[in-house]
């Protein structure tokens, strides 16, 4: 800690009191600043180092596994290989397969996700009945282990037992099918799912986010004549695009590293159709013993992630530029 | 302002069409869980149970050892929560009120953090572990989980401080109260219900975590609740589903409860009072 960063601090911290008389004494600002430093180090450690032993640690020990050998229950000692991983992941179509799968995935619940949270969030935003009853329904997904919801969508997509082949059924619309293990209706299906889950969070985002609209703007608009449309473009969508961005760029994050749900829902079949990147490496990695190379996959996933995430703060800023 | 009848209406089919979309598959869990074999094997499911049984959760502690990995769960929930909220809630202090080149590495690292693909950190985790002797144990996941849950306590918390008014404390040290005295006296009760939600919220999520279970935990008198269910599923995917459904059903009570409790509070973080009729 340099003392020109104390410095700077001291600086702001005095134009924040000063409206407020100054705070107690104002004199001893320099050593009182250290000693909460001392402090604050004291304050933080506790978490601090677990963060660093069981995170970040792990985080750099993965990367370097990813140009090892490194195998489980092998008796020779681990190599270092370079980059051998990252040359067999180019040619591994499978890997890429999976890849392509899971963007598919990660676009395919983040849109329909978003809109229909928004859709959602402006309903609830509005004074209706039954507003408590959306709110507490739609907060239910986000209180179940991933593993219920997977079980639960199993119960529902069963082709015999299941009730949404019954209603299917009822109407008339033909036998149902077995979704879940349909060559062209498996990705379909986990993907219902995944909106399902994660509708909540986003849903809850967003109304927060709706909040930020000036109420008196949105009637000032409505006096000068505005259709709801024109409303929403002009009054409501301006005051929501960041939230609407951070909680588009984090589901899409989320979604692209998940997991547990279509472990539930379908293994990955059939025939790989909605095996996640996920999935991919926690097979090679834990079926069968290939830490390095699972290790590899799981740094070109963090790098497309790192990409998308550079490209959405390029767009925030950007967003910010206009506002 | 005043919206027209019909668009109220409008406004009204697409509150049931979402009321059905959300609750159709948890109340068709619940009938599941509550069907007799008899109709459960029949080709033309109902929704409200004929014959309404509790066989199926009887069964379903029969065959799986639903107890031992209810109170592994409950061990590592509340172990991670415990442990989590104890060293989060100083550093997020500091986070909150000192912005120090430290404060705003630790909130760089809770946004990336939320970008690691987990089975970046689950390889190496499980080497450390491994050689630690502590795979396969609940204290091995519970370090897991506190890690685990520290980004979001951290986030959580950052902002239950930055509401306590700052004046506060300093009126405090104006009264000659030292730093400690001010914190413990002044901030901590005033967080103490942030704090609950937080450490409920750290309980939730360790309850409903898979992954890291999955991996690090392998014999059956070990595993969690989530593992333990994916027992049900058998090898092709051919389940009982009743008892399938009932011991998800009870999975799920214990997280639903107390979200139902920490709900509004986690919302009404987020929402700030905006819901309120």
């Amino acid at each position: 800690m340099t003392s020109a960063t104390v410095r700077k601090r001291s600086v702001k911290r005095s134009a924040r009191g000063a409206p407020g008389g100054g705070r107690g004494g104002g004199r001893g600002g320099g050593p009182r600043d250290r000693l909460v430093d001392h402090g604050a180090w004291f304050l933080v450690l506790p978490a601090l180092i677990p963060i660093l032993v069981l995170s970040v640690g792990p985080l750099l020990y993965g990367i370097a596994l990813a140009f090892t050998d490194s195998q489980s229950g092998r008796t020779e000692p681990t190599q270092w290989i370079g980059t051998l991983n990252f040359q067999d992941l180019l040619h591994d179509t499978l890997f890429w397969d999976s890849f392509r799968i899971g963007l598919l995935w990660a676009v395919g619940v983040t849109v329909p996700q978003f809109l229909l949270a928004l859709g959602l969030a402006l309903l609830l935003n509005e004074n209706l009945r039954f507003r408590w009853l959306a709110r507490s329904l739609a907060i239910i997904p986000w209180a179940m282990p991933e593993v219920v919801v997977g079980i639960m969508w199993r119960l529902v997509y069963n082709p015999d037992a299941g009730i949404l082949n019954e209603t299917i059924r009822d109407l008339g619309l033909g036998d149902g099918r077995d979704w879940l293990s349909g060559l062209a209706t498996a990705l379909p299906a986990v993907i219902v799912v995944g909106v399902w889950a994660g509708m909540p969070q986003t849903t809850v985002a967003l109304l927060a986010g709706l909040q930020n609209t000036p109420r008196e703007l949105h009637e000032a608009a409505a006096m000068d004549g505005a259709g709801a449309w024109r409303r929403f473009r002009t009054v409501t969508w301006p005051a929501l695009k960041p939230v609407a961005l951070a909680i588009t760029a984090l589901n899409f994050i989320w979604n692209f590293n998940s997991f547990a749900l279509v472990y539930v829902l379908t293994s990955g079949g059939p025939g790989g159709r909605t095996r996640l990147p996920m999935l991919f490496a926690y097979e090679e990695a834990f079926r069968y013993g290939q830490f390095g190379y699972a290790a590899a996959m799981g740094c070109v996933m963090v790098a497309v992630i790192s990409v998308i995430l550079a490209l959405h703060l390029v767009g925030r800023l950007r967003g910010g530029e206009d506002a | 302002m005043k919206t027209r009848k019909s668009a109220r209406a409008g406004q009204y089919l697409a509150l049931l069409a979402y009321l059905v979309f959300l609750a159709f598959p948890f109340l068709w869990l619940i009938s599941t869980a509550f069907k007799p074999p008899r109709e459960l094997g029949s080709l033309h499911p109902t929704w409200i149970p004929k014959d309404p049984t509790l066989a199926n959760f009887r069964q379903a502690f029969d065959e799986q050892p639903l107890l031992d990995a209810a109170l592994n769960s409950l061990i590592a929930a509340v172990g991670a929560a415990v442990i989590a909220v104890l060293i989060a809630t100083p550093m997020a202090y500091v986070m909150a009120r000192h912005r120090t080149r430290l404060a705003r590495a630790a909130t760089g690292w809770v946004v990336v953090s939320q970008a690691f693909p987990f089975v970046l950190v689950i390889i190496p985790l499980f080497l450390v572990l491994k050689n630690l002797r502590l795979i396969n144990s609940v204290p091995g996941l519970i370090m897991v989980y506190v890690v685990w849950a520290l980004p979001f306590a951290l986030w959580m918390l950052v902002g239950y401080v930055r509401a306590v008014p700052t004046e506060l404390e300093e009126a405090a040290a104006v009264d000659g109260a030292g730093k400690l005295r001010t914190l413990v006296s002044i901030t901590a009760p005033l967080l103490a219900p942030g704090i609950v939600a937080t450490a409920l919220f750290a309980f939730i999520s360790a309850w409903n975590e898979f992954f890291f279970a999955l991996v690090l935990l392998k014999t059956p008198e070990k595993q969690t609740l989530p593992v333990v269910l994916t027992h049900f599923l058998g090898a092709e995917g051919v389940a009982d589903l009743g008892p399938l459904a009932a011991a998800a059903f009870l999975a799920t009570l214990p997280s639903l409860v107390v979200f139902a409790i920490i709900q509004k509070r986690i919302t009404g973080g987020m929402l700030a009072g905006a819901v309120k009729s």
